[in-house]
């Protein structure tokens, strides 16, 4: 076994209820407590109470009894639905709030990106705020003079690196916030969900940063809800479920079980709050959901059957064409294909105010097995403008059979390519030509074979 | 995972590693950690830098203010306590006396409420990253250095102008200075540590310090008190600070004596109180502001 970076042996984390993070009490409240306290403590007394599984009425634990060892060099992702804890345990980590019970071992100089731009000043100067975050972070003066052409270049600043970020546009303050981040060496780096900010080219640059710090052998722990990401830059995953481990495995298969236990709650997601949904003044997501033929929503599709990716998108001003589409990309994050609206309805038709749902139907027989993510977005042209671009709106997985009816022939190992169409085959042999199956699905030979 | 938990322990006595940092439940009192502030000091640097950039970056008249206040308080109590209630001030004109004393005063006053609300004021920072939290009130009395230089001209500038030279006891200032700091550092981390808990201490602070302003002799010297009672009003750290100004400047006849010990060890009592309470209560802040 190599050299050990993280020991994380038995850790609990108590917080309030309704007091993550804890309301700060007013003197009145405490002094009410203190009359109280005698009478609590007696009823700590009765047997039962105090034990972790009893907390408490208004007590809940975010972490609960969460073990394990992470080796030097690995990149561990950490996944699990909102309030599975993930968050919490990068804090404990991070050494950013304590532990209530357990310990932690670190084995090397801890680095922690839990927010970019944290401690960021808008008064102050590109320059400024650079060398203000790098002490934040914990970079050292000497190493941030050798690093700092290279960090203005990543964040592509150099002509307004001495104007106050104050006047900066969301991008160019979020580049300039990574780029510090992201040239911390330190031996083991705690990053959260840092990816989940930005344009999609801004996503990539950070992505391609990361996989840069992975690759230079240094221990990373990586907590996000972007499933691409995490199977691209991590080996191995841990699964948190209710503040535990619920798995700890190679990265592809806990994904895998993630998004098909519906734990990711994938197969749908919809927008309640108008303001913080996707969309512009003139039109608005309201929810994205896959579907199968008979109508039911699922994350699972067997890989013969065609799958429904549903739009739906509220239009709050008349007169303009819209062209709904969305895009499919894998776990490797290959973008597979993009599927624009070939119903002709509204194709010419300015549309009126209104809810509409759109259907684009993914055939079968075309993708390959595994994780799948669905972005959806909404045009219109003249002039041409995207309303909403929403990336890894739904995941789903796809499942092959090993009942010989599928592409997979029957072939027991796997079978690698982007896409797996039904090719049809047939053999020639001195005993005459022999077309097998015969009772091929209609639809099949449209996805012709090119080999 | 019980594989791993099972095989660790052995690659733990083959490997001979010792863990750089081992996090567990904190409770009750604890050290100080100097060593790790000391190893934070150039963020420490870097707060104190930021706090002094920003907080004059917006105000049309900037560094100004710093000596714009005092000038105005002096002014006010010359006309007030000077003129109209005829205040003894140890035979040194009144606006003098006063500003000898303002200065000292402001530093301590603009200390305590900057660091009080300074814990609150960086939440964002205190849940995000971690650093020995000890160095945010600190930076915040040490970027009120400056404003005291800049006060401290003003003093220089009337000193000449009333033209009163210093004696060889002007050697003595920066001790009186370190008492200061000291005072207000002590007071600084009681009410941000507080703070974090009780909000109320916001609402507090200006009643605080416009009482302590009163409770310290600024318009008034301490020569009014017979001696026993001099002593014991030293338990007031700024007492201290403040005739010792005058003393180590203007040569006040009465040099501060024993009243001046009481001050120093009232003010490291609650140094060391503070810094031992904000330890203790540091555990919770990230959970809390």
């Amino acid at each position: 076994m190599a050299d050990l970076a993280v020991r994380v042996e038995n850790l609990w984390k108590q917080y309030r209820v309704g007091r993550q993070p804890e309301r700060y009490s007013t003197l009145r409240d405490t002094m009410a407590n203190m009359f109280r306290a005698p009478f609590r403590k007696l009823q700590g007394l009765v047997p039962g109470q105090g034990s972790p599984d009893a907390a408490g009425d208004d007590r809940f634990w975010a972490v609960k009894d969460v073990s394990f060892d992470i080796r030097r060099g690995e990149v561990v992702g950490i996944i699990g639905r909102n309030g599975a804890g993930k968050s919490t345990l990068l804090k404990i980590l991070s050494r950013i709030t304590e532990p209530t019970r357990g310990q932690v071992s670190l084995y090397g100089r801890v680095g922690s990106l839990l927010e970019v731009g944290t401690g960021f000043h808008p008064e102050l100067t590109g320059r400024e705020n650079i060398q203000l975050n790098a002490a934040i972070l914990g970079m050292k003066r000497e190493e941030l003079t050798a690093k700092f052409d290279e960090i203005v270049a990543f964040a592509e600043v150099e002509k307004f690196i001495d104007t106050p970020v104050k006047h900066y546009s969301s991008g160019m303050y979020l580049r300039l916030a990574f780029a510090v981040a992201a040239h911390l060496e330190p031996e083991i780096l705690i990053v959260d969900e840092v990816l989940a900010v930005g344009d999609a080219a801004f996503q990539k640059k950070c992505l391609g940063k990361m996989e840069g710090v992975a690759k230079e052998g240094r221990t990373v722990l990586f907590v996000s809800h972007n499933m691409q990401a995490v199977t691209r830059l991590c080996e191995r995953v841990i699964l948190l479920d209710g503040g535990g481990v619920v798995g700890d495995g190679p990265a592809g298969q806990l994904v895998t079980r993630y998004l098909s236990s519906g734990d990711g709650n994938t197969k749908m997601r919809a927008w309640d709050d108008p303001v913080r949904a996707p969309g512009s003044d003139v039109v608005r997501l309201c929810a994205v959901r896959t579907r199968t033929e008979d109508g039911q929503p699922t994350d699972l599709v067997d890989i013969r059957k065609p799958l429904g990716v549903e739009i739906e998108y509220d239009v709050l001003k008349p007169g303009h064409i819209f062209h709904p589409c969305f895009s499919v990309h894998n776990s490797e994050g290959v973008h597979l294909f993009s599927a624009q609206d070939t119903d002709g309805t509204w194709r010419r038709r300015a549309r009126p105010t209104g809810r509409y749902v759109s259907t684009g139907w993914i055939p079968g027989d075309l993708l390959n097995e595994g994780a799948m993510f669905v972005g959806v977005a909404v045009w219109t042209l003249n002039p041409e403008h995207c309303h909403f671009y929403e990336r890894d709106a739904v995941a789903f997985h796809v499942v092959d059979s090993y009942d010989e009816e599928s592409a997979r022939g029957g072939w027991p190992f796997s079978v690698p390519g982007a896409i797996r169409p039904f090719c049809k085959w047939e053999t020639q042999s001195e005993h005459g030509t022999v077309v097998v199956p015969d009772d091929l699905p209609d639809d099949v030979p449209q996805a012709q074979c090119k080999g | 995972m019980e594989e791993i938990i099972k095989l660790a322990p052995i690659a733990g006595a083959a490997g001979v590693q010792e863990p750089l940092l081992v996090l567990r439940p904190r409770r009750g009192w604890q050290r100080l950690g100097l060593k790790d502030l000391w190893q934070y000091r150039e963020l420490l640097y870097f707060l104190c830098w930021r706090d002094i950039k920003v907080r004059y970056k917006q105000t049309a008249l900037g560094v100004a203010w710093a000596i714009l206040q005092p000038l105005m308080t002096m002014v006010l109590f010359s006309l007030f306590f000077g003129k109209l209630a005829k205040m003894p001030s140890d035979g040194i004109p009144y606006p003098l006396f006063v500003l000898t004393a303002l200065v000292p005063w402001m530093f301590f006053s603009n200390g305590i409420t900057q660091s009080a609300g300074s814990l609150v004021e960086n939440a964002s920072l205190l849940k995000k990253v971690y650093f020995p939290r000890l160095a945010v009130p600190i930076a915040s009395i040490i970027a009120g250095c400056v404003d005291f230089l800049c006060s401290f001209v003003l003093l220089i500038g009337m000193m000449l102008f009333y033209g009163i030279v210093p004696s060889a006891s002007v050697v003595w200032l920066p001790f009186f200075l370190a008492l200061a700091c000291i005072a207000s550092l002590g007071v600084g981390l009681w009410l941000s540590a507080l703070n974090v808990q009780f909000r109320d201490v916001r609402y507090v602070i200006p009643f605080l310090t416009q009482l302590w302003l009163f409770a310290t002799p600024i318009a008034y010297p301490s020569s009014l008190l017979s001696e026993p009672l001099r002593t014991v009003y030293g338990l007031n750290p700024m007492v201290g600070v403040v005739e010792g100004f005058r003393w180590a400047l203007l040569g006040t006849e009465t040099s501060p004596g024993p009243m001046l010990l009481v001050s120093a060890v009232a003010s490291v009592l609650v140094l060391l109180t503070g810094a031992f309470y904000f330890r203790r209560m540091e555990v919770t802040f990230s959970d809390r502001v």
